[in-house]
């Protein structure tokens, strides 16, 4: 083996330190998209892992034998065909949530951090780490997805998972929920206050 | 024997071999799965007719609940009579395309929880995004609307695709489409505005008011057909 690599840390960087969303800005398009609401941008975080895991094995397995000149070509037809037969499965068992997210799921395709992820680890790696990869960017992926629809939906719809949680006194009260949350720009707002605090947080990602 | 990996015969061979195998992994997809998929949007269907009779059954028991509520379901023409072909089958988002006198008009008899029977009619068109659908149930009078129920297939969460919400789709309830005799579909207007024709309105969803149009185009275009059948129907009754 020509390098060793180190399976935890290729699993834990993603969340935080190396996290696709917060520091590396990729998939903004689809946090802008699914975070209306918690659910989907829970469903959504979980079809990401499972698509970015399974193209990256794929991808890691095969990465031997791909001509250097279609290699994108390649890695998109394996992520095109996943997705696809990801929608076709979540229809076929779990038809509502298909319903929930017959857009995003095609969304997935073009999600930067999939192709970010086959190009930068998945075509050097074997597929043990590249799962990992898979799991770990997946998951730093979802956190940053839940958080922002944690927000948007609790601050801009009063509720989370589609249930109550502001009581009615506050209504009485006079507090309105705030429109501009379920409004696209709060998305980058809320990712940008993310990544703000991410990095007073983190000197060593601060630049000069 | 070595492959030259960057030879044009190589890649050539390489993706169309793996066109043929991920085709091929799609297609067995499908399918395998197409029976399962149809099962489940036919049964979603009768999910939402039986919805817009304020009809709720858990999903295990919807084709149950479909077979004992829904007495009858025929298709009428634009002169309200009826015509050969099966109402669940019909393709009504084809039928919008088509000119409103050669529609085929599905109409589903429905015995609701009073005890009465509803007219529920299937509607369709644009919202922002991609298709809005619904279905309308109306009274034995064919004027009053019994129930609502909206649905979207890609309307933005929390603004245009508040039109599946009950808060939405209550509002039509006690909505009459006849007034002093002559059809005029509920109209979807900004909170506080009313329209000019005097018919019944609801208030449109605020930030959603593409979808909200798209909602009063879509009654305007998928019930004014149906002007003849519920003109019948008040006639009945009324004898």
């Amino acid at each position: 083996m020509a390098e060793k690599i180190d399976n935890k840390s290729v699993f834990f960087n993603p969340f935080s330190a190396n996290n696709p969303v917060v520091v590396q800005v990729l998939g903004i398009c689809s946090v802008l998209a699914v975070t209306v609401k918690l659910e989907p941008a829970l469903v959504m975080g979980m079809s990401v892992i499972a698509v970015l895991a399974f193209s990256n094995v794929i991808i890691s397995l095969i990465r031997n034998t791909i001509p250097t000149n279609i290699r994108i070509i390649v890695q998109l037809v394996v992520v095109a065909g996943l997705v696809v037969i990801v929608d076709q499965l979540l229809q076929a068992y779990a038809y509502d949530v298909s319903k929930q997210l017959s857009v995003f799921i095609g969304l997935i395709i073009t999600n930067c951090i999939l192709m970010g992820r086959l190009e930068a680890f998945a075509m050097a790696n074997r597929p043990w780490p590249s799962l990992l990869d898979g799991i770990g960017n997946g998951i730093g992926y979802a956190l940053v997805l839940v958080i922002v629809g944690f927000f948007r939906e609790l601050l801009g719809s009063g509720t989370l998972l589609g249930m109550q949680v502001v009581p009615q006194c506050f209504y009485d009260a006079g507090y309105v929920n705030n429109g501009l949350m379920i409004l696209p720009p709060m998305a980058l707002i809320v990712v940008a206050c993310i990544i703000w605090i991410h990095r007073s947080r983190n000197k060593d990602l601060q630049e000069h | 024997m070595t492959i030259n990996k960057q030879s044009n015969l190589y890649t050539i061979a390489y993706i169309a071999a793996l066109a043929v195998v991920v085709g091929a992994a799609l297609a067995i997809t499908s399918l395998s799965l197409h029976d399962r998929q149809q099962q489940n949007a036919d049964r979603d269907k009768m999910r939402q007719i039986l919805a817009a009779a304020h009809i709720t059954v858990p999903a295990d028991s919807v084709i149950a609940a479909y077979k004992r509520d829904i007495t009858d379901a025929y298709i009428v023409n634009a002169e309200g009579k009826r015509v050969e072909g099966d109402a669940f089958d019909v393709d009504v988002d084809a039928q919008t395309k088509m000119p409103a006198l050669r529609r085929l008009l599905p109409v589903f008899e429905c015995r609701a929880a009073d005890g009465e029977m509803k007219y529920i009619i299937p509607v369709y068109g644009a919202g922002l995004w991609g298709p809005i659908w619904g279905y309308v149930a109306f009274d034995a009078d064919g004027s009053t609307i019994y129930g609502a129920y909206f649905a979207h297939k890609g309307e933005t969460p929390g603004l245009g695709a508040e039109i599946e919400k009950p808060a939405f789709s209550s509002e039509f309830i006690g909505k009459t489409v006849f007034k002093q005799g002559v059809f005029m579909p509920v109209a979807v207007v900004k909170a506080g505005q009313k329209p000019l024709g005097g018919e019944d309105y609801v208030d449109g969803i605020s930030g959603g008011t593409i979808t909200s149009k798209g909602v009063g185009a879509m009654l305007s275009d998928c019930l004014t057909p149906y002007a003849a059948f519920l003109k019948n129907l008040s006639q009945k009754k009324s004898n």
